[in-house]
């Protein structure tokens, strides 16, 4: 397991208190989980995402994800229409790992209220919030 | 210690089924033809299944080479936590290859086969006196199957008096098998905390339970070895709001002659008589998971019933209040015959002296041990203790490599990871079956494993390397799963 | 007491360890009002040859061969168990194994059950078979839950035709759910009447059993045909006779999207019901809805061949309540003796046996016929088919009890419009002097 100090926290990133990412991209809000995340999972075994035009609001469950021995949930850090899903996921679920910003992206959304994303933390916070919670 | 018991037997290499054989070959010896070919409708005749064609010296020399490779309780110990690995005697698998046991059908009229109907009755009866419940029915075929069954009462006893209810409370040390058997059911499982002493509170209960609530399902002892000493104030909580209480008898090892179960405020219960009445584990399963109730749920326990009169043993159908059937016939009836052979061996007063000595192992370990693993809950325990790798930690050796490296000492690894309340949980359970020697054996690895992990991680981090295989890739499996050939 | 191994003195040196003073006092934590059952009022133990007495004389007041000649089948089934099967089954290391969680000692175990996957699948033709349910009917109820989850829809057509008891066991497990059954029919002909299913609805399964509880082989093409024109809805094929399919084409040949009975013909002897194999089979698309244990191929740390539990996220022990089931213990053993069955009787050896119980089976329906017996269903069957002996019958049934012969199960204990109809059942164990014995005793 990483060190806080180890850890990839891009900055132009949001993070939501479940450690799920959020961030713009053009008219969607590209989502998925932070390196923290899935550095605590494990190696990742399987990605369970929504269809495409769910309709999910803030803090509904849009997925799970599994390790060998373990299964966590995945929470919408605001509330929208599914735009998009990353279907790579299904074959090769260890992007999450490899590469949890970029190629190991989960959804895509069209918010329904723009405003729930400002409400996500910046990557001060969101270490903030790692070092309170530490062992 | 200077070496480590693992095996260091010849290992065969054994291939799959079908990378032997030859076209043609035979195991089989094919009965007499005393009739003549009948027609078949070309319609509906298919090709038979691919399987490989073997002798029958294949056959023998396969199966022989792959049980070399198991573990076993015949072999050695199981300290696994919650599963009571206790010897498996070998008269009861004598009794249930009779062969008016095994060549037995289920449909048979009641006037021809007797003998097993009054086993079936017999068995009931003794599970009832044991426990100190009113009623059994001997038909799920697990723990598990018990447990749904329970819960199929505890809806039907709602639904009886008029209000359903939708929540089950369930304690966060409880076996996987509860919430999942709940939800079988329609039932939303409340997790109930347990306290800082590792049990049960009523105060934290009576917060949670409501009107709406149908009951709690319990595990006494728990999963951390612990009794709940408050069961009785838990049990006057939820009869006050019109609940139930299951009790999860997967550790009754600890209990017989000791707790009236019933007495305790429990309703319902189930036992695995795979665990503590000794019938083999069998790689997983056949097990059989009774259920036991008091007066007041009898009328709901599945049909058939068994009922004597005058002597007379006979299947009883009518009770319009059963919450109906779980298996296809009467149960797993070859375990059920085990279990029966095992309690008509041990009588009362031996069966009693096996919960105190599983009890005093358990108990044995856990002060013999304390030293070096660390103890989460220093108090008296039931038939099992649970400690954690926090020391080890430090070493960054964790709870897995202290299992993968107990197999090299000669070994089953005890529970890990489980409850999941306790983190790197490792739950031992001697039994009453494993004698001082084999228990001080395993104190003396469980030390010498500690002082490796302080001299030596790696060759806990590298463990096992005398079994058949090293770790194995449980990652590739899940991703790319390959589930026959 | 030979399992209790413990000497007076080893007792006192441990309770010393401990720190109390007797056994009595190691029970502290428990309340006295739970205490109340510290004298276990059951019989007196018996030595081992009492024992052995004692069961001698109970299983000697059952009916079995070769005393009695018993034709009944209707979900068990009489077949010879070789006697290298039964001593390999007897080894310790698979008799009293555990579960293998630890693939590294429980490769014999895992490989074992990895085999029986595989045939389990070759025999049915589907992509991927578990590592057992505890029997036919419970996998039948756990096939229909899966088929719920699946497609979300809360309704199920089940074939009258399907054995009785094992839709009593689905009703049992569907009562809380308030999902809804819809029965079909049977025809005349024996099999399912699947004009059942116009105006059933929106379906998340059609459930048929071949050969069915009367021992007629269902249309299963028709069946998979009527069921798949709503593209959502789950074809399942049962059964209880899996050496039918030595013989017939498989399930998965037919369309069935799962298929699911019980294995105990293979290998298990039949111990009045239980226990049993819930043989549970599907196509690839339904993996991961899948109840029960699965086990995979995989390499060790060195790159060797090795099997393993997985896809474990499924399962109660972690998905906890979002499992797709509750089962823990399965059928372990039976599914070993399942698999050493096949591989004893092999490709070749499966196909001759299932033919031979065929034509016993047709030679005792043909003889009942030309005795003037009626055979009501027209349908093809395997191993049972019902004959329906004319008025007054039972007293000649239960005359033929005490010549030693049970001619066939009395159908109208689960048909009670099926009056003087009786489902016999012949296999390879029943000799042609006993098909022809018992054929004289009903025409006279």
């Amino acid at each position: 397991m990483k060190e806080i100090g180890e850890l990839v926290l891009p900055e132009d990133v949001r993070y939501a208190e479940d450690h799920e990412w959020a961030k713009q991209n053009g008219k969607t809000i590209r989502i998925g989980i932070s390196d923290y995340a899935q550095d605590q999972l494990g190696d990742i075994v399987f990605v369970e995402l929504p269809q495409t035009g769910d309709v999910l609001a803030k803090g509904d469950e849009f997925g799970t994800v599994e390790s060998v021995k373990a299964v966590s949930e995945l929470y919408m850090p605001l509330g929208g229409k599914i735009a998009a899903v990353n279907a790579a996921l299904e074959d090769a679920p260890e992007k999450v790992n490899d590469a949890p910003y970029t190629d190991g992206w989960m959804i895509e959304v069209e918010a329904e209220d723009p405003g729930e994303f400002n409400l996500l933390m910046d990557k001060k916070d969101y270490l903030k919030m790692l070092k309170g919670s530490a062992p | 210690m200077n070496e480590t018991v693992g095996t260091n037997g010849l290992i065969f290499n054994e291939p799959l089924l079908w990378e032997k054989g030859a076209a043609g070959r035979t195991g089989f010896s094919m009965p007499r033809r005393d009739v003549d070919n009948a027609p078949v409708d070309e319609n509906l005749a298919g090709e038979g299944p691919d399987f490989p064609d073997l002798s029958e010296v294949d056959l023998v020399r396969h199966y022989m080479r792959l049980s070399q490779w198991n573990f076993s309780v015949d072999t050695g110990m199981y300290p696994l936590g919650s599963c009571t690995m206790k010897y498996n005697p070998k008269t009861n698998e004598r009794q249930a290859a009779l062969p008016g046991i095994a060549g037995a059908h289920p449909l048979l009229p009641e006037a021809l086969c007797q003998g097993t109907l009054q086993l079936i009755h017999e068995l009931s009866d003794s599970l009832c006196r044991i426990t100190g419940m009113d009623a059994v029915s001997l038909q799920p075929a697990a723990g598990a199957h018990g447990e749904l069954t329970g819960m199929l009462i505890i809806y039907a006893h709602h639904v009886a008096k008029g209000k359903k209810r939708s929540k089950i409370l369930i304690p966060d040390t409880a076996h996987g098998t509860n919430p999942a058997s709940a939800s079988l059911c329609g039932f939303a499982s409340i997790p109930l905390a347990s306290n800082e002493k590792g049990i049960l509170d009523p105060a934290t209960l009576a917060e949670l339970m409501d009107e709406d609530t149908a009951g709690i399902m319990v595990t006494n002892p728990n999963t951390l070895g612990l009794f709940e000493e408050n069961i009785t104030e838990v049990a006057k909580i939820v009869h006050d709001k019109g609940g139930l209480v299951y009790c999860d008898g997967a550790n009754m090892n600890a209990l017989m002659g000791q707790v009236n179960m019933k007495d305790s405020g429990v309703d319902l219960l189930h036992l695995n008589l795979h665990k503590t009445f000794s019938t083999p584990h069998g790689g997983g399963g056949p097990g059989a998971g009774p259920v036991c109730v008091t007066k007041a749920l009898e009328p709901f326990l599945p049909v058939p019933r068994v009922v004597e009169e005058n002597g007379r043993y006979a299947f009883s159908w009518d009770h319009p209040q059963s919450v109906g059937k779980l298996h296809a016939f009467w149960g797993n009836f070859g375990i059920l015959v085990r279990a029966y052979s095992y309690i008509r061996s041990m009588g009362g007063e031996n069966l009693k002296k096996a919960s105190q000595l599983a009890v005093l192992n358990a108990n044995y370990i856990k002060e013999r041990l304390k030293g070096t693993y660390h103890l989460p809950y220093d108090r008296p325990c039931m038939h099992e203790c649970v400690f954690t790798d926090k020391h080890q930690q430090a070493h960054k050796v964790s709870t897995l490599d202290i299992a993968k490296r107990l197999m090299e000492y000669g070994f089953h690894p005890p529970t890990v990871y489980f409850p999941l309340v306790v983190s790197g949980a490792l739950m031992i359970e001697p039994t009453e079956t494993e004698c001082k020697a084999d228990i001080d054996r395993f104190i003396e690895a469980m030390k010498a494993i500690d002082a490796e992990a302080k001299e030596n991680p790696d060759l806990l981090h590298d463990a096992p390397k005398i079994p058949k295989v090293r770790r194995l890739d449980e990652v590739a499996a899940a991703r790319k799963p390959c589930l026959k050939d | 007491m030979r399992y209790l191994p413990h000497t007076e003195a080893e007792i006192e040196e441990m309770l010393q360890a401990i720190g109390v003073k007797s056994l009595r006092e190691l029970f502290s934590p428990v309340p006295e009002s739970c205490c109340t059952l510290t004298h276990l009022d059951l019989p007196e133990p018996f030595t081992e040859w009492e024992l052995d007495r004692h069961m001698q004389a109970l299983a000697g007041t059952t009916a079995v061969s070769p005393d009695y000649k018993v034709f009944l089948g209707a979900g068990s089934y009489e077949h010879h168990i070789p006697a290298a099967a039964a001593y390999v089954l007897s080894r310790g290391e698979f008799v009293t194994a555990y579960t293998p969680y630890q693939p590294e000692v429980s490769q014999g175990t895992l490989q074992a059950i990895y085999e029986y996957q595989t045939l389990v699948s070759r025999l049915l033709g589907m992509d991927v078979a578990n590592a057992s349910m505890y029997d036919g009917a419970s996998a039948l109820a756990e096939a229909l839950l899966m088929a719920i989850r699946m497609t979300r829809r809360g309704k199920v057509a089940l074939s009258a035709a399907v054995h009785p008891l094992y839709r009593k066991v689905v009703e049992t497990y569907l009562a809380p759910t308030g999902y809804e059954i819809v029965e079909l029919p049977f025809g005349e002909n024996g099999r399912t009447d699947l004009s059942g299913l116009d105006g059933a609805g929106e379906l998340a399964a059609v459930a048929v059993q071949s050969p069915n509880f009367f021992g007629c082989v269902e249309d299963l093409q028709a069946a998979a045909a009527a069921a798949h024109q709503d593209e959502k809805t789950l074809f399942i094929v049962g059964f209880t006779e899996p050496l039918a399919y030595g013989l017939y084409k498989n399930p998965g040949s037919q369309g069935a999207d799962i298929s699911c009975g019980e294995g105990q013909s293979f290998g298990i002897p039949r111990s009045f019901g239980g226990p049993g194999l819930g043989m549970f089979a599907a196509k690839q698309k339904c993996l991961r809805q899948m109840p029960g244990r699965l086990i995979g191929k995989t390499t060790d740390a060195e790159g060797k061949r090795g099997f393993v539990l997985t896809l474990a996220t499924r399962e109660q022990h972690i998905r906890r309540e979002k499992a797709t089931s509750n089962i823990c213990s399965n059928q372990g053993l039976c599914a070993t003796s399942a698999a050493v069955y096949m591989a004893a009787l092999g490709g070749t050896g499966i196909r001759q046996l299932a033919r031979l119980n065929y034509d016993k089976s047709e030679y005792l329906k043909r003889s009942l016929a030309g005795a003037g017996i009626s055979i009501p269903f027209s349908a093809p069957t395997f191993n049972e088919f019902v004959a329906d002996f004319g008025d007054g019958f039972e007293g000649a049934w239960k005359r033929l009890l005490e010549k030693k012969i049970v001619a066939g199960l009395r159908l109208a204990r689960f048909f009670p419009e099926m009056k003087d109809r009786y489902l016999l059942c012949a296999t390879e164990t029943h000799a042609k002097e006993d098909l022809d014995a018992l054929v004289k005793e009903v025409s006279s």
